[in-house]
């Protein structure tokens, strides 16, 4: 009895090792995905900072802080704070895989994005939810009007 | 009877003049030269000549040594792809007259491969990339009627610009990504791939979709259109590899 053995499904491909996850696939997908999201959160941050109401003169330190007390702004805050590091930090990493040619200084700097990027994002994110809108001795004409009610 | 004279003579066509332009050519002989360096060459040319016309001309009449690659000369055979004035072209489809010809032209050989002398690059890379996607139709089921595998107007015309290519490496050796990582398939490989990918009498779609789905594949592509722009064929390139990736995404074509 003759029988035809199949051809696998896949041949053997120049990457020899098949990691279950395709990393590059979901960085290209996250690339775009947070792309459209930043758009919104980006402009959405720079109206309601610079245009809505008093425009840009009402900037100051009560203007963050009575933002920064608010649980919708902290949400979209560390959003675009998270969403845009990763974004960047990715970005910035296929820019070393094209442009840095051996494989030490490729090491170095796709470690030093890395560790960047986890600094500003655990800085960030600490600063958002643990902010202090009022804090203790300051003068109340540089703070946020509900202070005074606290 | 009055002869008939001729009052007017015959329309002479008005001459076209040719002009003298200089060509930039990077030379390299690997049996001499440590590094390729610059050469310039005076060519008397028409506005009607191509730049092929102009590297036979310093061929044949000015330095015999001047080495390039073509055969048909007619924009089917892919043979003669080069980077004139940083833009990769084929010689024998550029005309003197769409340059500026009041500057020097510039022309050296396609980069991102292998460069072996003057204007010839090792293809050999670029072709290995083309045979790792499956560049041939796969059928095992048997046709309907046992002769054809028929297909309807539509079915054609999904793929039909990606049948145009000639394989010139035009599009490939101007794409930023594989200029720094030759191991990225390159946008004539994915070419290739999708005019099988797409073609309904193909059986081997999910297959081919696998090896570009790999971290070589068509991820990297940054969506910067030099490959669209270099094609001497006018193929989209850009625009296939976006429909892999979606193909990808979806997981079928």
């Amino acid at each position: 009895m003759t029988s035809t053995i199949e051809a696998p499904r896949s041949p053997y491909t120049r990457s020899s090792k098949k990691s279950s996850v395709n990393w590059e696939k979901w960085g290209w997908i996250y690339m775009r995905v947070s792309g459209v999201v930043l758009i919104v959160l980006i402009f959405g941050h720079l109206f309601v900072n610079l245009m809505v109401g008093e425009g840009v003169n009402a900037l100051n330190f009560a203007f963050v802080a009575g933002k920064l007390s608010s649980p919708f702004w902290m949400v979209w805050d560390v959003l675009m704070l998270w969403l845009a590091l990763i974004h960047g930090g990715n970005g910035m990493r296929t820019l070393v895989n094209d442009y840095a040619t051996s494989r030490i200084s490729r090491g170095i700097l796709k470690i030093a994005i890395l560790v960047s990027v986890v600094a500003l994002i655990v800085l960030g994110t600490l600063v958002v939810f643990t902010f202090d809108p009022c804090p203790a001795g300051a003068p109340a004409d540089l703070v946020a009007s509900f202070c005074k009610t606290l | 009877m009055s002869t008939a004279t001729i009052d007017q003579k015959p329309a002479v066509p008005e001459e076209i003049k040719s002009f003298t332009v200089t060509l930039i050519v990077r030379r390299f002989n690997p049996e001499v030269d440590e590094e390729p360096h610059w050469q310039d060459f005076d060519v008397q040319l028409y506005p009607t000549d191509r730049v092929l016309d102009a590297l036979h001309k310093i061929k044949w009449e000015q330095d015999g040594s001047l080495t390039f690659r073509r055969s048909c000369a007619h924009g089917i055979c892919g043979s003669d792809a080069m980077r004139i004035n940083g833009r990769n072209r084929l010689a024998c489809k550029t005309l003197m007259k769409d340059l500026d010809v009041t500057k020097p032209i510039y022309v050296e050989a396609i980069k991102g491969l292998p460069l072996e002398k003057d204007l010839i690059v090792d293809m050999e890379p670029f072709f290995d990339s083309f045979k790792e996607v499956q560049p041939f139709l796969v059928a095992k089921s048997t046709p309907v009627d046992g002769k054809e595998r028929q297909q309807s107007v539509a079915q054609r015309a999904r793929f039909d610009d990606t049948t145009k290519c000639i394989l010139c490496a035009a599009c490939t050796s101007s794409c930023p990504v594989f200029w720094t990582d030759g191991q990225y398939f390159g946008p004539a490989a994915i070419v290739n791939a999708h005019r099988f990918i797409f073609d309904s009498r193909d059986e081997n779609a999910a297959v081919r979709l696998d090896i570009l789905n790999d971290k070589e594949g068509v991820w990297r592509c940054r969506t910067t259109f030099n490959c669209t722009d270099a094609c001497p064929r006018g193929i989209q390139v850009t625009q296939a590899i976006a429909e892999v990736k979606q193909a990808i995404m979806r997981g079928k074509a």
